[in-house]
């Protein structure tokens, strides 16, 4: 099944002059493997290709189900130079959770009514 | 130096300049309950700040200091000398003596007895010397551009000396964040200078609590996905550090938000690029082997962070004047509103002619997603959106190109499309920043106590 990263993971972005890290954590360990696989430096420097990043780099942190990706000069000048309203790159997280993931049948929950349970509910 | 055993507590009650200025007294509350060797600090600034601070004090030699300093700390000075619990804050700023003034001020008004207050000095490099020590290390593109200030990131060490030295409150320019917590845990501990393993274990429990709220449910709520209890009542972060570097950390009693492993985890990232080398001043934490547990509710582990030893530089982060900003918006709503503010757009372009670079926003359509230089926007297909902000915002030296721009937007009321409405403008100057590493022997840092 095909679902928006938003579904199986969470996010944060932050920055450092002109250079973005966003970092990205599956809510559930058997997610790790599939984000490894799947959220790849090739496919997030595609999704961001807008920004023109001159370089996209992707750090795993197994411990952590986790992994960071440092997006450089990818933010039109930073905080100090950009036109953007958003001229941290603050919501840039929420765009890499907009990323489609395929994930296999025996990992999808589903409710009763046979929608797609989201992962953070059942895990309150 | 104290080797005690027990864990030494840290709260946070400011993650940046403007915060919550009510935050710091559930933490002190929490902190005297505890009754436990303990220090209380506020993180004060953003890059930008600091420039602005520089700005401040050269307009008025008395200024330059957090503009919050007195409401952040009226409500639990008193609370704080009482208890032992120690002040360490990079509040000063561009001018930490004036600071650290302000706070025997407000001690004597309080009525309270006279605290032993000490500046943290070294960082500034804004004068003609400092701009020739870093101008070597700065960026090729900004040999041509006025040179407004410099500020090296200061570490932990002459923190906990004043504290050694006496101090009860410690006020710093630029120090690094996470060495405001380091500072107070290695004067508590005494841990060696070169204690790796601990001092990158407190640092990055100095960095958990630096962004204030951020660690306990702050930049973190997601209706439905991540939701966050109380949100608006939200607690600020506790640090318990361990004799071992490692932490807990939690919250204060009877306030909202979360701590739990996705709160932490966030933050531990927060602004980090390689997780095998988070450099500060003070050491070069790794955290690829650091594990982060419950062990209850709002009570988080970290643990296994390793540390190496410290670069022989010290970032610095200078400012130049950055040109003028302009931005301007006009609002359309209703049936085909997006086809209007489209049209607003091209005229606007048109009129402008391209001799100069414009962004261009749709809120409403795709804003702050796009890029400054348009192709999200270009490549994105005209759609029925019925309510759209148009925005433009341009950058130029050149303060009457900025103006053109805004007339430009305010004349699209009587000349632009149908419907137009709620101009808004404005105009200010801008700082261009840049980073750069210079040897640690060109900004030595120092500590005195204020007469």
């Amino acid at each position: 099944m095909r679902l928006p990263l938003h579904r199986i993971a969470h996010s944060r972005a932050g920055d450092k002059g002109n250079h973005s890290n966003i970092s990205l954590f599956a809510y559930q360990p058997e997610y790790f493997g599939l984000l490894i696989e799947q959220v790849t430096e090739e496919r997030v420097a595609a999704l961001f290709a807008a920004r023109r990043p001159t370089s996209v780099r992707r750090y795993l942190l197994p411990n952590l189900h986790g992994m960071n990706f440092v997006l450089e000069n990818a933010l039109d000048g930073g905080v100090n130079d950009s036109l953007n309203l958003d001229m941290h790159g603050k919501s840039l997280s929420f765009l890499l959770l907009g990323l489609e993931v395929t994930v296999p049948d025996a990992l999808v929950l589903r409710n009763h009514d046979g929608n797609v349970e989201t992962i953070s509910r059942l895990c309150r | 130096m104290n080797s005690a055993r027990e864990d030494y507590l840290v709260g946070c009650a400011a993650g940046g300049s403007g915060d919550r200025v009510d935050a710091a007294a559930p933490v002190v509350a929490t902190l005297i309950k505890r009754n436990r060797p303990a220090a209380l600090i506020f993180e004060n600034l953003a890059e930008r700040t600091l420039a602005l601070a520089q700005l401040a004090k050269r307009a008025n030699p008395n200024a330059g200091y957090e503009p919050l300093l007195d409401e952040e700390l009226r409500p639990i000075l008193g609370d704080c000398l009482r208890h032992g619990i120690t002040i360490v804050s990079n509040f000063g700023a561009a001018n930490p003596r004036g600071a650290a003034a302000h706070i025997l001020r407000l001690a004597a008004e309080l009525g309270l007895p006279r605290p032993r207050v000490a500046v943290v000095e070294g960082d500034d490099l804004s004068n003609p010397q400092g701009e020739a020590l870093l101008r070597p290390f700065l960026p090729p593109e900004y040999a041509g551009r006025a040179f407004v200030s410099a500020n090296a990131y200061q570490g932990a060490i002459p923190i906990a000396e004043a504290l050694n030295g006496g101090a009860q409150v410690v006020v710093t320019g630029r120090v690094a964040d996470p060495s405001l917590t380091l500072g107070p845990a290695l004067a508590h501990f005494g841990w060696a200078r070169d204690d790796w393993d601990r001092l990158a274990g407190a640092t990055m429990a100095g960095h958990l609590l630096e962004c204030g709220a951020q660690a306990t449910g702050g930049y973190f709520a997601d209706p439905g996905f991540k939701d966050v209890p109380d949100l608006p009542r939200v607690g600020y972060p506790i640090a318990e550090i361990g004799a071992d570097g490692s932490c807990v950390l939690t919250k204060p009693h009877d306030t909202g938000g979360l701590v739990d492993v996705r709160t932490v985890k966030e933050q531990l990232l927060y602004e980090v690029h390689d997780p095998a080398a988070y450099i500060t001043p003070d050491v070069v934490a790794d955290i690829t082997a650091a594990e982060v547990s419950q062990v209850a509710a709002h009570r988080v582990r970290l643990s296994g962070v390793r540390g190496h030893p410290r670069t022989p530089t010290l970032k610095a982060l200078a400012f130049f004047e950055g040109g003028w900003l302009g931005e301007a918006e006009i609002s359309y709503a209703g049936r085909n509103a997006e086809a209007r503010a489209r049209l607003a757009m091209d005229v606007v372009r048109s009129r402008m002619g391209s001799g100069i670079k414009l962004r261009f926003d749709l809120i409403g359509v795709l804003s702050i997603h796009g890029d400054d230089e348009g192709s999200m926007l270009d490549a994105h297909a005209p759609g029925d959106a019925r309510d759209v902000r148009l925005r433009v915002a341009v950058k130029h030296d050149d303060s009457r190109e900025i103006d053109r721009m805004l007339r430009e937007v305010y004349s699209l009321w009587l000349c632009g499309p149908a419907g137009g409405g709620g101009v808004r403008t404005s105009k200010r100057l801008r700082l261009s920043s840049a980073a750069c590493l210079v040897p640690r022997e060109g900004a030595p840092a120092r500590w005195r106590f204020v007469e």
